[in-house]
């Protein structure tokens, strides 16, 4: 069986702000399926580490969290974006398709372009 | 920036630590709820779906460890966990807490009390603006021996010229009367030269202080008042300005009040709390004319310009004296060799009390040095009671750096309880402290147990903690885990290296005592030596109650101006002193002859001109000039030896006469008869003084000091402005200073009398700082040795006991309990002879360093050498004793079955 890549540092924390962006305010488990479903399957995200990482943007300021009810009535912790963290997201979101777009130039280039 | 943010997140996490924690748990158990509701809707059984949501999460536990690695400080909830550790071990065993904590409390509140007067005395700048750059300039003509000789007019503008300073100034310290009020009074006051307070750098709180620029020759009849003296004289009147007030007579008006925190700067106490200062130039009336060769005694004090370093400023002044000694050659003739020294100031207040705080900060280092031996001692003695312990600890994986750590810890908490305890203690003992420190201290009033004397008790104690705690951490973490297990505790292994680190420990402090001891001996027979010294003159059933009459600028004022005009004053007050129940006789003198009774500056200095010496070409030496009754010899049972002391007859108009003691006629003619020469003694008048008598040397000056010459001159031809009179018969010194103030101002209701003292008392005052360091270096060395004695009766008990099976062995087989005894006590015997040898070389090295402070005893004294050795050796013996006897009646049966 082939390995599934793991999620890149700091890719995760970038996932979960844009999928709060996306679907409004979540919960934990909420975000984990939702992050599964999007990588289609192609990514193992080890569920338990969303937690730490949540609890720690939390205390950075870009998440907010409090108690509301699931779909089906169970009782949970739901999370949503603050204005600080929708400036976050913007910022790395910025940040992430520059870095992607140099990337992608390097692999565009073929030997005959080069002067 | 990020990584502070991320500290601040940590700590307060560290705090919210469990909820944190708590809520992690929390959501996961949500999650694996939610995960298993899903697998169930898909179709597994409750268990499938459980074990799958379980693995689909991951290892719980690894993330809940490393989010709480992440998300807190590590170090500091060790240290946590290390000093709750430590709390509970020291509870453990209160016996031996308690122990390390007094004896710590001992060593750094002994060195704090110390600290905190040192701090007054000599690390606290002086308190004024800049006080780096206010020096004291001293004239000197080593020549001639002369010191501090004073300056002229024209040498004070050179000084102020020089652009060395900002400001340079002349006072001159005394006393006035200022009458007016209820009762006259005598206050402390100062003649300065106008520029000053420009010097001191203070500013009036009301009004104004001098204009430094204020060109006046004599005085300018303003002055400045305390705001004490605002205050108890003139209830605070917010008109005070422009009043005028009565000052020997002299009119003076009030321009200005400093503020209430000034206090002025002088060696002695009387003249730091100065209370009036005038005005005046020194060179109009009543000053002499402002010749470069009339040199005013008084002190000189400048400000240096900004950023010029005292020792540049030397170098400058170095120079302008070189320059003017060209210049004027006649009035620096060379064998005077006239230099100009300069001294920052507050080293000059200090003086000679340095050497005796110095003397006691070695002392008391000396006692906190013994005190942290003894409880590393301790600490080493624990490490082998709780060799188990370790060893258990270290077989559960306990790492060896973790080990010192959490040692470390607890020696800590030891020593900082002890800084904290012995800090305590001082605080609130404050009080009765400063009651023990002598009076004559400079700036007494300035010491005080403050936030910084706090912070370094505890620099103190954590320093001592980390110095003399990493070895016993180190060596208690050192153990053979199997072996002490094995041995199910009978003694660890290791023990041999502990034990000669104990041996070398109180082999140190041992040797510490030594030295300690010997500097207090060497004190004591100082001490004792200048107690029993023959002071050449009876203070017993005498009293000194000092008076001053007016000394006004104006000379037509003056009604005592001619010394016939003060004479009728004084005979009668005489007369009538000697009618005061139980006065048997009366005398009075200036009160620079009161023994023992002022400072060294405060000596009336003259230039003494032989009959027949070149006056021209050589500098006069100067000499310590008393004026005195004809009484006063008697009264003070000073012995004649050749010629006559004054009689009735010698007067104003009779010719001058003079009285020398041994030392001046050894000086100053050398093997001749005084008797009958002549010299001149004074700086204006050229008038002949002829020799009469010569006295036996009296110690008056100071005890330490046998041969100072000295020359007396009579009252009744020399009048005297500040008098002491002495009553020598059974008074009352509590009352005779009301009775002699009846008798005098029945004479003249506006004289001031101000203090009485017994001569007795003043004697026993002149030593209050010799007593003072050799009562404490005294206490301080009893510590030392108490806290050296318990150290090596630890020692031996321990060694005792880590031999009992071979004692017990030795006994079974036939040892004599004699041997035994004799087994140990020669263990003792060789630890105190090792630290006396160590001991006896350190003191050598100390007493030299102290060897000014000693009198009458040579630093290598062999009698007080030996004593200490001996006391040293006795007292390591009699420590050794009791374990010794506890070897010898140990019984070989009930042992060895034990073990």
């Amino acid at each position: 069986m082939k390995e599934k890549p793991d999620v890149l540092q700091g890719t995760l924390a970038l996932m979960v702000l844009k999928t709060l962006d996306v679907m409004g305010p979540q919960h934990g488990w909420g975000i984990a399926r939702r992050i599964e479903q999007i990588s289609g399957d192609l990514l193992a995200v080890n569920q338990g580490t969303l937690y730490p990482l949540l609890l720690k943007l939390e205390q950075e300021g870009s998440i907010a969290s409090g108690w509301g009810a699931s779909e089906n009535n169970r009782r949970a912790r739901f999370y949503r974006l603050t204005g600080a963290g929708r400036k976050q997201l913007q910022a790395e979101t910025r940040e992430w398709e520059q870095t992607a777009a140099i990337i992608a130039r390097f692999f565009k280039v073929k030997a005959e372009d080069l002067p | 920036m990020k990584s502070l943010r991320r500290f601040f997140t940590r700590l307060s996490n560290f705090a919210a630590g469990r909820r944190a924690d708590q809520r992690l748990q929390e959501e996961i158990a949500e999650h694996l709820a939610f995960q298993t509701e899903e697998n169930l809707r898909a179709g597994m059984s409750p268990a499938e779906a459980h074990r799958q949501a379980v693995l689909k999460l991951g290892a719980t536990e690894a993330i809940r460890q490393d989010h709480h690695a992440e998300q807190s400080l590590p170090f500091i909830e060790n240290l946590f966990f290390d000093l709750k550790y430590a709390v509970r071990m020291l509870l453990r065993s209160p016996g031996f807490a308690l122990i390390a904590i007094a004896t710590m409390a001992l060593g750094v509140g002994a060195t704090t009390a110390i600290y905190s007067v040192i701090d007054a005395t000599l690390l606290r700048p002086l308190p004024y603006p800049n006080p780096g750059e206010l020096v004291r300039i001293e004239a000197n003509l080593p020549g001639v021996g002369a010191h501090d000789i004073g300056v002229s007019i024209p040498e004070l503008r050179d000084l102020q010229n020089s652009g060395i300073f900002q400001y340079a100034s002349l006072s001159f310290f005394g006393t006035n009367n200022l009458t007016g009020s209820t009762q006259p009074t005598s206050i402390a006051s100062k003649s300065v030269s106008p520029s000053y307070f420009a010097v001191v750098g203070v500013d009036a709180q009301l009004g104004r202080t001098f204009d430094p620029h204020d060109a006046t020759p004599g005085f300018n009849n303003e002055v400045v008042i305390s705001d004490g003296l605002w205050k108890s004289a003139f209830g605070a009147d917010p008109h005070i300005l422009g009043k005028t007030l009565r000052l020997d007579n002299d009119p003076a008006q009030v321009v200005g009040v400093l503020p209430a925190s000034f206090r002025d700067q002088g060696q002695t106490s009387k003249e730091r709390s100065t209370d009036l200062w005038a005005a005046c130039g020194f060179f109009g009336d009543p000053a002499p004319p402002p010749m470069r060769s009339t040199r005013l005694p008084f002190e000189t004090i400048a400000r240096l310009q900004p950023g010029i370093s005292p020792k540049a400023a030397q170098g400058r002044l170095d120079a302008l004296v070189a320059s003017l000694k060209k210049e004027y050659p006649a009035d620096y003739p060379s064998k005077g060799a006239w230099t100009l020294h300069l001294t920052p100031l507050a080293e000059t207040l200090v003086g000679n009390v340095r050497q005796s705080l110095i003397l006691l900060f070695g002392a008391v280092g000396l006692v906190l040095l013994i005190s942290c031996v003894n409880v590393a001692n301790l600490l080493l003695a624990r490490a082998s009671a709780r060799g188990r312990e370790i060893a258990v600890r270290q077989a559960l994986g306990a790492q060896r750096g973790r080990l010192i750590r959490q040692f470390l810890t607890e020696i800590l908490l030891l020593f900082v309880l002890g800084g904290i305890a012995g800090f305590a203690i001082l605080f609130f003992t404050r009080k009765f402290l400063l009651e023990l420190i002598p009076e004559s201290l400079p700036r007494l009033n300035d010491i005080s147990i403050n936030w910084g004397v706090l912070a370094f008790a505890l620099a103190v104690s954590v320093i001592a903690g980390l110095v003399f705690g990493l070895a016993p951490a180190w060596f208690m973490s050192r153990s053979d885990v199997i072996g002490t297990l094995r041995q199910e505790g009978r003694g660890s292994s290791g023990s041999r290296e502990r034990s000669r680190a104990r041996q070398i420990l109180v082999v140190s402090e041992l040797a510490l005592s030594l030295v300690l001891m010997v500097a207090a001996g060497l004190l004591l027979r100082s001490f004792w030596d200048l107690f029993k010294v023959q002071p050449g003159f009876n203070p017993t059933r005498v009293v000194a109650v000092e008076n001053s009459l007016p000394n006004p600028n104006d000379p037509k004022t003056d009604v005592y101006r001619t010394a016939t005009q003060e004479g009728v004053l004084l005979r009668e007050i005489l007369r009538r002193n000697r009618t005061i129940p139980g006065v048997e006789e009366a005398a009075v003198s200036d009160q620079a002859a009161v023994p023992l009774g002022h400072s060294q500056n405060d000596r009336d200095m003259l230039p003494l001109v032989l009959e027949g010496q070149d006056v021209q070409s050589s500098q006069p030496p100067l000499i310590d000039t008393l004026i005195v009754s004809p009484e006063y010899f008697h009264v003070l049972g000073m012995t004649l030896l050749r010629g006559r002391l004054f009689v009735d007859q010698d007067l104003e108009d009779t010719p001058s006469v003079a009285v020398i003691n041994q030392a001046a006629a050894r000086t100053y003619w050398p093997n001749q008869d005084p008797v009958g020469k002549r010299a001149r003694l004074d700086r204006r008048k050229p008038v002949w003084t002829a020799i009469v008598g010569v006295i036996a040397d009296a110690r008056t000056e100071s005890l330490a000091d046998a041969g100072i010459p000295q020359v007396y001159l009579d009252i009744y031809q020399r009048p005297a402005k500040f008098l002491a009179f002495y009553l020598r018969g059974q008074v009352d010194p509590a009352a005779i200073s009301a009775q002699v103030r009846t008798q005098i101002q029945s004479v003249d209701p506006e004289l001031p009398v101000y203090r009485a003292e017994t001569l007795d008392d003043v004697l026993s005052s002149s030593l209050s700082v010799r007593r003072f360091s050799m009562q404490m270096v005294a206490a301080f060395a009893a510590t030392a040795l108490l806290l050296a004695a318990l150290g090596i009766y630890g020692t031996i008990s321990y060694l005792v006991n880590e031999q009992r099976r071979e004692f017990a062995i030795r006994l079974a087989l036939g040892a004599q309990r004699g041997q035994i005894l004799k087994m140990v006590l020669r263990r003792g015997l060789v630890l105190a002879a090792v630290g006396a040898v160590l001991g006896v070389a350190g003191a050598l090295i100390v007493s030299h360093l102290m060897a000014g402070l000693l009198f009458g005893v040579s630093p290598n004294d062999l009698l007080t050498f030996v004593a200490v050795s001996v006391v040293l050796t006795l007292v390591a013996l009699a420590a050794s004793c009791i374990p010794a006897l506890r070897a010898m009646r140990l019984d070989p049966i009930t042992m060895l079955h034990t073990e």
